[in-house]
């Protein structure tokens, strides 16, 4: 039973992308990564990349219901776990190994609405993390800090925080500027629930393009979406320094 | 091997006291041949030179500290520059070597162990206390850790099952071995949190139950907090009482240490139950340290190491999103947990009773039983039971600048993966370097170093061309495996492992090699153990065969001659010799050859004479020749 189960994933993965082309870890004949047998020698081949929503047989839609995905990761997870091939061969184990990992990340990934919406930008095309990795890299390379667009609405509360967090530093603890600093806090937070209302928007704009087949809308909500995980990502990076600069 | 189908063992291998358990319909702890169900975690060397462990070792610990090796599972995986606080208050015998970032040895009889080959020991003991209650060879474990163990500390345990010639299925967290054997036949549902305060380690995890699946949300823990920081303190306060009072400095005196050592842990059983009580030890000299302890003074002393489990309870909670109303059930597991002020301060944290009802020492090793039973295949009662559990510490790798970028987060289900992209600076560069840790902290020098990989044979390529993908991947054990191919040449990178705490597959091997004489003596044993196990099945058969009619119809020199073999088989039976029990078998197998005919072909005509089969097979034919079990070869 577990093995059917295993091909029926096989069929799963091979709707989903898969970049470049490999080579059979067994004979070295040249493979479609898609594929999971080898042409020449018949081996099974590790799990190619992967999208994950295919991982769930699921469309690429933002809104979705976390308590069927719950229920389907349960489901799946009692085919693929390595606990359930404790008596296959190790070739077995170490592919249902492979895969029951892939299906924990996309689970992962999934159930949470931002890294949701980051796999979906990245499915996309968008190499968010690379992009971000990039900018911290090169700013550690010369020394400096990394570049953060300031997003221009809040170029003045943030100028205001930025004088209120140095007052703090340098100083003693001002009652003043700590309630000062708490509302901020304060407001900071309300934005982010403002953001998230925000990218609940954005997902059913894109759902809703993809239904129409629309792909310059579904481009257009992508990118918005861009924009606002950058906002976000900021707000967040604010709020925590000034929790830290509150508890030091 | 075995032709039987294999058995699968579950061991709680404890810093304190060790259990092994077996499931079949329910799970049950093996006893040892002293018939106790714990083994202390204690490895010595008898007067002879010989390994002893458990109980046997007791009277040596006290005679002869230097001789004995206990709570050895605070060493594993660890390097000489992490245990400088265990060394003060533990007389671990170090080699003179030791260098940091490797694999501690430790002294014992002029020999030198490395931590997995002492808890090998222990393991050894183990399965041999296994193979005399199932009468065969066993050689399939699942095996507890802590939840909040490490990579090296997992490897450590692997490592040591091997060496003791058990392959290990799986290795299991112990609060989550606890809620299996929790929610067995219970038919739980909701969410349970397990604390788990041991004699050297605590663990705080958070599961979801739900239709025989039992996921992890979130755990935490210390791999160094527990009972033996309590004994500490109490060994402390007394060796400062002897020193100021007697004037006598008793702290290099490793007899004295492990008598006070023994008193104070009597006394803080005693406590448990009791709200005062006196430690009271012979001191060399014929002195006497007499203290009275009441329940209030030895809470005020505890009381801080008890309160060190508050913080990963209170991250475990916020890790899982929750809130302690929300938790449903509270677990204790662990002998500390029957420290009063413990199971208070679980209350308070949790909002709620916990529940006592489970024996805090063996639920762990019942739980391993029923994953081992998992892994065999399953059985009724495991049936729809699959367990999900989660990585304690975040995995990351060394950026620039000496910054941890995290690539698996803690918590994360597994198996877990994350994939990397590697490049190079320089024009031509065959070698990338990468440096893996595990932990919280921002910076590399904050967290564990794992290993470092050297990905080797890039082809020669312009900087930043190569794009080298390097796959992580966290097996259901919790233990890192790593792989890597250059992408553009498809080519599967070489990479070259240096694990920073653990024993290289060489070191294993060697380890594995020299432990064959250890295994002789098991083997011997184990050879008598099915003899005498054969002998005992040829006996009763025999009994059985004396009562029936056949035996009537044989001569009396027929009955004379299997009398004579029966008492040589119950002479043989109680050596140590299972070549002469084997003969003794034999010769009795040969003399009850025409009583065993007789049987059948009564059993047959009585079968003519309209009884039915049932009741054939019932009464039956109860032949003196059991078909002999398969012969065991090394």
């Amino acid at each position: 039973m577990a093995l059917l189960s295993m091909q029926a994933e096989v069929k799963n993965s091979e709707m989903s992308d898969a970049a470049g082309s490999g080579r059979c870890w067994s004979c070295g004949a040249a493979v479609d990564t898609a594929a999971h047998f080898c042409p020449e020698c018949d081996k099974v081949q590790p799990p190619a990349a992967t999208d994950y929503f295919s991982i769930f047989n699921l469309p690429r839609r933002l809104n979705l219901d976390t308590a069927r995905l719950e229920k389907e990761f349960y489901r799946l997870s009692r085919m693929l776990h390595p606990d359930l091939f404790g008596r296959a061969s190790s070739q077995e184990q170490e592919w249902s190994t492979e895969r029951s990992s892939q299906l924990n990340d996309a689970y992962r990934a999934l159930r949470d609405p931002i890294s949701r919406t980051q796999h979906l930008l990245s499915l996309e095309g968008f190499k968010l993390e690379e992009q971000s990795r990039a900018a911290t890299d090169a700013a550690r390379a010369s020394g400096g800090e990394k570049k953060q667009v300031v997003p221009p609405e809040l170029l003045e509360e943030v100028f205001e925080l930025n004088i209120q967090l140095q007052e703090l530093k340098m100083g003693e603890r001002d009652p003043e500027v700590m309630a000062q600093l708490e509302t901020a806090k304060g407001n900071f937070e309300q934005r982010l629930e403002a953001l998230a209302t925000e990218l609940r928007t954005l997902w059913s704009r894109w759902d809703n393009a993809q239904e129409r087949h629309d792909s310059t809308a579904g481009r257009d909500s992508l990118q918005k979406m861009i924009d606002l995980l950058n906002r976000r990502s900021y707000i967040r990076n604010l709020v925590r320094d000034v929790k830290e600069a509150l508890a030091d | 091997m075995s032709t039987q189908e294999d058995i699968v063992v579950g061991i709680d291998l404890g810093t304190t006291n060790s259990l092994v358990a077996y499931m079949e319909s329910s799970p049950t702890v093996i006893p040892g041949e002293d018939g106790s169900n714990l083994v202390p975690s204690l490895v010595a060397l008898d007067g002879k030179g010989e390994i002893i462990v458990g109980n046997p070792s007791r009277k040596q610990l006290i005679e002869q500290p230097e001789r004995a090796i206990y709570s050895v599972k605070r060493l594993m995986g660890r390097g000489i520059e992490d245990v400088q606080e265990e060394l003060k208050l533990f007389p671990f015998r170090l080699a003179a070597n030791n260098r940091p970032g490797e694999v501690l040895r430790i002294l014992l009889g002029g020999r030198e162990f490395t931590p997995p080959e002492i808890s090998a020991f222990i393991l050894r003991q183990l399965k041999r206390n296994a193979e005399r209650y199932f009468g065969t060879a066993v050689g399939k474990a699942v095996i507890t850790v802590p939840a909040y163990f490490n990579d090296a500390q997992r490897q450590a345990t692997k490592d040591a099952g091997r060496i003791a010639g058990l392959e290990v299925l799986r290795l299991v967290n112990e609060p989550t071995a606890a809620a299996l054997a929790y929610g067995l036949d219970k038919k739980k549902e909701g969410i349970v949190a397990v604390y788990d305060l041991g004699g050297g380690t605590f663990d705080i995890s958070i599961l979801k139950l739900h239709e025989g699946i039992f996921e992890v949300i979130a755990t935490n823990g210390d791999t160094h907090l527990g009972g033996d920081d309590i004994d500490n303190l109490l060994i402390t306060i007394a060796l400062d009482d002897i020193a100021g009072d007697m004037k006598l400095d008793l702290r290099r005196n490793g007899e004295a240490v492990q008598a006070i050592r023994k008193a104070v842990i009597d006394a803080k059983i005693t406590l448990s139950t009791e709200e005062q009580t006196a430690i009271e030890v012979e001191l060399p000299g014929g002195g006497r340290y007499l203290r009275q302890l009441t329940r209030a003074d030895f809470e005020r002393l505890a009381g801080p190491v008890i309160q060190r489990t508050i913080a990963p309870c209170k991250q475990a909670l916020a890790d899982a999103n929750l809130t302690p109303a929300q938790i449903d059930e509270v677990v204790l597991v662990g002998g500390s947990t029957r420290i009063p002020r413990v199971r208070q301060l679980v209350r308070e944290l949790f909002q709620r009773a916990p529940h006592t009802e489970l024996n805090p020492d063996e639920v762990v090793a019942l739980g391993a039983a029923v994953q081992a039973r998992i892994l065999a295949g399953g059985s009724h009662a495991t049936r729809d039971m699959l367990l999900l559990d989660v990585t304690p510490l975040s995995l990351g790798i060394e950026a620039l600048g000496g910054v941890v970028a995290k690539i698996i987060h803690r918590n994360s289900t597994i198996p877990a993966s994350a994939t990397e992209h590697f490049t190079t600076g320089v024009e031509g560069q065959a070698n990338v370097a990468i440096h893996v840790l595990q932990g919280e902290r921002e910076l590399a020098k904050d967290c564990r170093s794992l290993a470092r990989f050297d990905l080797k044979g890039i082809p020669p390529m312009p900087a930043g061309l190569p794009r080298i993908e390097v796959k992580f991947l966290i097996d259901a054990n919790g233990i890192l495996h790593v792989s890597a191919r250059e992408q553009r040449s498809g080519r599967e990178a070489e990479i070259d492992v240096k694990p920073t705490y653990g024993l290289t597959d060489e070191q294993v091997e060697s380890m594995i090699l020299e432990s064959f004489d250890y295994a002789e003596e098991d083997f011997r044993q184990r050879q008598i153990v099915e003899a005498r196990n054969e002998a005992e099945t040829i006996l009763r058969a025999l009994e059985k065969g004396r009562r029936g009619e056949a035996w009537a119809s044989l001569t009396a020199a027929e009955r004379n001659q299997i009398a004579a073999a029966e008492k040589e088989l119950q002479d043989a039976r109680s050596g140590e010799d299972h070549k002469a029990i084997r003969d003794a078998i034999e010769r009795l197998n040969q003399a009850t050859l025409h009583l065993a005919e007789l049987m059948m072909s009564s059993a047959v005509s009585s079968a003519l004479r309209g009884k039915d089969m049932q009741e054939l097979s019932s009464e039956g034919p109860a032949a003196p020749h059991p078909i002999a079990p398969a012969e065991i070869e090394s």
